[in-house]
């Protein structure tokens, strides 16, 4: 019987082959006084929430390497099917791969049954993945669609074990996002409100965890439609630089230009002496 | 139950931990603290669970279903690593319906299959899989599993052997049965700290599955404080 997967499951039983070898590794390297790279982390907030017509899915769009930023807007939200959308926090290589490889294999199902794809199918395809691996891929995942049965929302952890739940939150600033949710959720809002609080959850992730930061992604999916808006909300705005700098055309003529950004105002005054310089400099610079 | 998965990630913890951003929970592995018991009466079983699913302090879900449909009328009762426990269950659950498919009985599977193919997979990988599992059911003739039929799983279990050993009569019926696991689990959830949440039972009998959930405010109080 042809299989459809894109990736061969292993034959029965677990692999632990690598661990020995991954322990000497790592000895080794200690020894040299070196220590092993670290996986780039989407520090994180993820999000969803079921409303009355389908799901939102919200994120931030910071990665960390260590304690710097490494990408200031990082797209969390990835694409699993036309109706499936999924939040990925953890190692930000295991959630870009892992959805990838079970976006196209859900796609190969679906040619094969010729249905829309169920959310379901997809919760099972990412648990049965993740505990292959026994929690080595660090994909921590919130998976939410609308199929013919609804709309469903589901959180799944890197040791493969899943929960089906009306509102989810995982990452590092999940604690902050779930605050909000416990205090303002209600069943059948409606898109707007559901937008919001699901906003309003990210925010908190990203003004009260460290490893969450920058903008506010959303996914909104129903059964007709899916708006992807990336960014809903940019609430860390990069500041404007202003400097203000003056040159003297022939005396006493003064011009003075004001640079913000990629404008600057310039502006040309007589001066008559040093005193009416000093305030002219205090004047513009404000 | 609450350790994670035995031997090997330890190492898998050590790298990450370098990382001062993500905090230490978002490493743990899920477990289901848990209280799970079972009780036999004559014409069904009662089973019932907590709701508590954690990840080190965190409550990762706090609406739990432990009580997982195996088939039509059997359950399993998940403790220990979530991740472990959904996966066998799963397992399980595919076998027995290629069993009852492939294999044409006449009736229902026994619930002593489910349980052996439980027994097969979890002493299999017993090194590598955390997961206490109650299976319970109605499949066909009665068999009498323990005596007396009474199973308690989990964390919170210890705290309540004393109370069953005191209050479990033979010969209850279906109500007294519920009662006395609602009160059990209750005594429990009050006093371990990987158990809480809502009380979800079922009973399963020969008409079918019922099910019921006592929410945290109309559990059954012991104590005046």
């Amino acid at each position: 019987m042809a299989t459809l997967a894109v990736t061969r499951p292993p034959f029965g039983g677990f692999s632990f082959e690598n661990c020995k070898r991954n322990a000497v590794i790592e000895g080794e390297v200690n020894k040299v006084g070196c220590s092993l790279p670290a996986a780039r982390k989407t520090g994180t907030t993820i999000c969803g929430v079921i409303f009355k017509d389908g799901v939102v899915l919200g994120a931030d769009t910071r990665a960390t390497e260590g304690m710097v930023v490494a990408d200031k807007n990082c797209s969390k939200i990835h694409y699993i099917s036309p109706n499936i959308y999924c939040c990925g926090a953890g190692t930000a290589a295991d959630t870009e791969m892992t959805t990838q490889i079970i976006s196209s294999n859900l796609e190969l199902h679906s040619l094969s049954t010729g249905r829309l794809p169920r959310v379901a199918t997809a919760n099972r395809m990412l648990k049965q993945m993740l505990f292959r691996y026994q929690g080595y891929i660090g994909a921590a995942l919130v998976l939410g669609g609308v199929d013919c049965n609804g709309p469903h929302l589901y959180s799944i952890y890197p040791h493969g074990s899943t929960d089906k739940l009306p509102y989810v939150t995982m990452g590092s600033g999940s604690l902050a996002a779930m605050a909000v949710f416990e205090d303002r959720y209600k069943p059948d809002m409606e898109e707007e409100d559901a937008k919001r609080l699901v906003r309003d959850a990210i925010a908190a992730g990203i003004f009260n965890d460290l490893g969450s930061g920058s903008n506010i992604d959303l996914c909104v999916i129903t059964k007709s439609k899916v708006d992807y808006i990336r960014p809903h909300d940019e609430v860390n705005k990069k500041g404007i630089r202003e400097t203000l700098m003056f040159r003297r055309l022939s005396f006493p003529e003064y011009i003075f230009m004001k640079h913000m950004g990629k404008a600057f105002q310039m502006v040309t005054v007589i001066i008559q002496d040093e005193e009416q310089l000093f305030m002219c400099v205090e004047l513009h610079s404000t | 139950m609450a350790a994670p998965a035995a031997m090997i990630p330890y190492f898998g913890q050590q790298m990450s931990s370098k990382n001062d951003l993500v905090p230490d929970w978002t490493r743990q592995e899920v477990s289901t603290g848990t209280t799970i018991m079972a009780v036999e009466y004559d014409g069904g079983v009662v089973i019932g669970a907590d709701s508590r699913t954690t990840t080190g302090a965190y409550i990762a879900n706090r609406v739990t279903d432990k009580l997982t449909p195996i088939h039509d009328r059997i359950f399993c009762c998940r403790s220990g690593s979530a991740a472990d426990t959904q996966a066998i269950a799963d397992v399980v659950t595919y076998h027995l319906n290629v069993h009852s498919g492939v294999i044409e009985l006449d009736e229902p599977p026994l619930v002593e299959t489910a349980a052996n193919l439980f027994r097969a997979s979890c002493y299999r990988y017993r090194e590598e899989l955390t997961a206490g599992i109650l299976v319970a059911g109605w499949g066909g003739g009665r068999v009498l599993s323990s005596s007396p039929p009474v199973a308690v799983g989990g964390s919170g279990s210890t705290y309540i052997y004393g109370f069953m050993d005191s209050n479990y009569k033979p010969g209850l019926n279906k109500d007294q049965c519920l009662e006395l696991t609602a009160a059990a689990l209750s005594l429990a959830m009050e006093r371990d700290g990987s158990s809480g949440g809502v009380v979800r039972l079922a009973t399963i009998s020969e008409e079918g599955v019922e099910r019921r959930v006592i929410l945290g405010n109309q559990l059954p109080k012991f104590s005046s404080h």
